[in-house]
């Protein structure tokens, strides 16, 4: 059974102009354990497959399954609950929460799942599996470096178990070598931990991690 | 962490815009809870005033009949017509009177010996007898007459006769009957002998059972009023009622000055948070986007209304009490109306309406914030 399976998915969006098609007519499916690139020019329906994998927006036709769950039909708290639960996003900005700490950060999606004790050693045994030093478990998310804060936005992700993780562009805000880290971070997750990566991206030279590359053209995965 | 510590900490982050919504609430509270105690108070000051409970009614001559006095006949048949409630006749004057070589002027009250008891408490010595020379002075007229003698035992001079102080009355307030307080009060036969006057000005009667008050009133009128209107009879008990309610009104009205000033507060509060939900839609989209439903994202924003507010009312029902001394001290002269339960209410009142303006003020930025689509607020920047 894929983690993410797409059937014949459109996604039309009606302008007064006219309707534009974002999606028309995709089929994919990936398999757990899987490192896959989704790559394509801009106005290729990235950003739409994206939103409809990360259950955040719905397709106008055809069948989508995430996590064993089909999307279509599905309400606002429905969707919600799918992403809190079984979808582990990692934004290019990182996307932390200011108000909160490090560590209030990644333990955040377990509070969402109601009170439940251990929540905050959870939360740092993500944090130091990412690399973050103890010490910086109390900064708040703008004292620490881009690099840092793309670690603690993946250890967030990684918290609550997902079923895979939705990454877009996660090093297009970092520098060359910090970004090879967090790939390499990536990389050793998908390997060790046996987690599904689904990366979002425009830079070619990803594609030496990953399993297979998935191109988009004019709202059409190119074989 | 919880969506409260959340909220509070966005409350913290912008602490001077906080403040100054804070602020708005605050003078909400205070303008509520004081103007409210003010009116309560000069409510709960009438009340003090006016020593009648409410069970008198005051039998006065019609205008113009009988040269405006009550003849003997006419107290005989009110005493019929009441059954066996009290009925107190009296006539009242001013005059001139003199202590030893000082002179001044007093209201004199006559009344016959026999029902002075009925009607008025003595502080200190006792009653005048009918026949005799005795008089009673009031408890106010005692206590300003001190330097030139007026005391009990004292021998008041009246035209060319003398009265000696039997007895001072204690403290009664201002009535609807009489007020001895500044007055002296003389037996009616000697007042009569004296003043060569057989009639009386009015008759007080006063009615065992409250509730009987407008059934003995109406007897009164049946039986004094057959042909033409010889008598007016005034009912106390409605008096104080319309007096109350008077005071109800103005409270309100005051109140309601105060509830103005905390509408302008909820303004501001939903200013300030329209600010917070449009300052915070990326932040929004994320939390969305990682799993915060609707539900939780509008508790995150109704709290933080909540927390402006318990914050208001807390520190605005603090002030309302110095202001409400003050208003109290001040307009009414007397702060021990303040502590009445039905002053302190208002504070408590105050509070809970600044809250409840909070929180409402709250619910449509929170629904706003609960209500963007999470794609469109992940993008925005």
């Amino acid at each position: 059974m894929p983690v993410i399976s797409f059937e014949n998915v459109t996604k039309v969006y009606p302008l007064p102009a006219g309707d534009v098609v974002a999606l028309a007519g995709v089929d994919l499916a990936i398999e757990e354990g899987e490192f896959v690139l989704i790559m394509g020019p801009s106005g290729s329906g990235k950003s739409t497959l994206l939103n409809i994998m990360g259950s955040l927006d719905v397709p106008t036709s055809g069948e989508v399954m995430i996590a064993e769950k089909r999307i279509g039909g599905m309400d606002d708290d429905d969707l919600t609950l799918l992403r809190r639960d079984h979808i582990g996003f990692v934004f290019q900005q990182f996307n932390l929460i200011p108000l909160l700490s490090v560590v209030e950060n990644v333990e955040y999606p377990l509070i969402l799942k109601g009170r439940q004790n251990g929540t905050r050693e959870r939360a740092e045994e993500v944090l130091q599996a990412v690399g973050i030093e103890k010490t910086h478990f109390t900064h708040k998310p703008g004292e620490l470096s881009g690099g840092q804060q793309q670690r603690v936005a993946i250890a967030r992700a990684l918290v609550n178990d997902p079923a895979f993780l939705l990454c877009d562009e996660p090093t297009g805000n970092l520098d060359s070598k910090t970004g090879t880290a967090i790939m390499t971070l990536l990389d050793r997750m998908n390997r060790e931990e046996g987690k599904t990566v689904v990366m979002v991206t425009h830079d070619p030279r990803m594609t030496e991690y990953a399993d297979r590359t998935i191109r988009l053209v004019d709202g059409r995965v190119e074989e | 962490m919880t969506f409260f510590d959340l909220a509070r900490r966005n409350v913290v982050r912008h602490w001077l815009r906080s403040s100054l919504a804070v602020i708005g609430i605050v003078i909400g509270v205070i303008a509520i809870a004081s103007l409210g105690i003010m009116g309560n108070s000069i409510g709960l000051m009438f009340g003090d005033m006016v020593s009648d409970v409410g069970d008198t009614l005051i039998v006065s001559p019609a205008t113009g009949v009988g040269g405006g006095k009550l003849t003997e006949r006419q107290v005989t048949d009110i005493t019929r017509a009441v059954g066996s409630n009290v009925v107190i006749p009296f006539s009242s004057t001013g005059d001139r009177i003199s202590v030893g070589d000082k002179e001044s002027a007093a209201m004199i009250y006559a009344i016959p010996a026999g029902d002075i008891p009925s009607l008025l408490d003595v502080e200190s010595g006792s009653y005048p007898k009918e026949t005799g020379a005795g008089c009673l002075i009031g408890s106010q007229l005692a206590a300003n007459s001190r330097d030139n003698g007026l005391k009990l035992g004292a021998r008041v001079r009246l035209g060319d006769e003398t009265l000696r102080v039997t007895g001072v009355l204690k403290e009664r307030g201002m009535g609807f009957d009489i007020n001895p307080d500044y007055a002296i009060i003389v037996p009616y036969s000697w007042y009569s002998s004296h003043y060569d006057e057989d009639d009386y000005d009015q008759v007080i009667v006063k009615v065992r059972n409250v509730d009987d008050i407008d059934a003995v009133k109406e007897s009164i009128e049946q039986r004094m009023n057959r042909r033409e209107d010889v008598v007016n009879v005034m009912d106390t008990r409605g008096i104080l009622e319309s007096i109350f309610e008077a005071t109800g009104s103005i409270t309100v009205f005051l109140a309601g000055i105060g509830a103005i000033s905390l509408l302008v507060a909820g303004v501001s509060i939903l200013n300030v948070m329209l600010m917070s939900v449009t300052e915070r839609i990326k932040e929004i989209g994320v939390l969305r986007s990682i799993g915060t439903r609707r539900s939780e994202v509008m508790r995150m924003f109704i709290y933080e209304a909540l927390v402006l507010g318990l914050a208001g009312a807390v520190i605005g029902g603090v002030l309302s009490f110095c202001a409400g001394y003050l208003v109290t001290a001040i307009f009414v002269g007397n702060a021990d109306y303040l502590f009445d339960p039905t002053s302190l209410l208002y504070i408590v009142f105050g509070m809970a309406f600044g809250v409840i303006t909070s929180v409402a003020s709250g619910f449509y930025p929170a629904w706003k914030a609960a209500h963007l689509n999470p794609i469109q607020a992940l993008r925005h920047e």
